[in-house]
């Protein structure tokens, strides 16, 4: 049996783009489910909260950055790490069309969770084959 | 005479080198490297004079679950999660998130006040402060000079 890599990932090409702050990034590990109207989607980001995490949805390309300030104590040392800080960024492509408009998004003990609101189904359309 | 005394030392000297380029050749290619231990969670941990703080990535745990125990110069840190509960009819596209329970134990450098050890748990993060036991705080010793 694998054994499950319980620890988090760097991203090996965040987005394809450099970034301005020289900063490591990581790449949430997510759980996406569906169900009949909607597409929830969790993400492990702990050190974010509400105001450090951006949800973007452009087209059908839904993007997450958190942002997480490294944590330090001034009068102690570091003495022994298994982990490291950086930011937060992944982008899925959503399978289906999404109200954009309904998008609720919550962050809580650093897992973030959106609720993506499936669209009102375009109604089906014969399209009449004319010929030449 | 002397000559190939001298080299072969110089051959010695490189074999450290030649068995690490080694090990990192087999880690390259066998493909089970792990970046960091398995053990969950990942800790780091600060030392300070009076005292040390622990902390340790925890995202989605329940607080008031969780257990920090202390033995002596041992600690020992259990929790878990639980996985998301899904109705009828709604399914996984991915599921990467762990869930379930855990239990870490470790050992501290000095004995701890056990009764002076402080948790806080916020954005998922869990921060665990030990201070260092009273008997135990190192003593100066003061020369006098004759």
């Amino acid at each position: 049996m694998k054994e499950p890599n319980l620890q988090k990932q760097t991203a090996s090409n965040p987005a394809e783009m450099e970034r301005t702050r020289n900063r490591k990034v990581y790449v949430p590990r997510v759980d996406i489910y569906e169900t009949k109207e909607s597409i929830v989607l969790l993400a492990d980001m702990p050190g974010v909260d509400e105001g450090s995490v951006d949800i973007m949805l452009e087209k059908n390309v839904l993007t997450i950055n958190g942002t997480v300030e490294p944590v330090g104590f001034p009068e102690h040392n570091l003495v022994y790490a298994e982990y490291d800080t950086g930011d937060y960024q992944r982008a899925f492509t959503l399978p289906e069309e999404i109200d954009q408009n309904k998008i609720e998004a919550t962050v809580k003990n650093g897992v973030l969770r959106v609720v993506l609101q499936k669209a009102e189904k375009s109604k089906a359309r014969k399209i009449a084959i004319k010929a030449a | 005479m002397f000559g190939p005394v001298w080299r072969f030392g110089r051959i010695v000297d490189l074999m450290p080198e030649v068995q690490r380029l080694q090990r990192e050749m087999n880690r390259l290619f066998s493909g089970v490297s792990q970046p960091f231990s398995q053990d969950f969670p990942a800790i780091n941990v600060w030392s300070g004079e009076k005292e040390i703080i622990v902390s340790a990535e925890l995202p989605g745990a329940d607080p008031d679950g969780m257990d920090i125990s202390v033995v002596g110069e041992s600690m020992t840190l259990s929790g878990g999660r639980n996985p998301e509960a899904l109705k009828e009819g709604e399914n996984y596209h991915r599921q990467e998130r762990s869930s379930g329970r855990f239990s870490r134990t470790l050992q501290l450098p000095f004995r701890v006040d056990a009764a002076n050890i402080a948790a806080r748990y916020g954005n998922g993060i869990l921060h665990i402060t030990l201070p260092r036991a009273e008997a135990d705080k190192p003593r100066k010793i003061s020369i006098k000079a004759e």
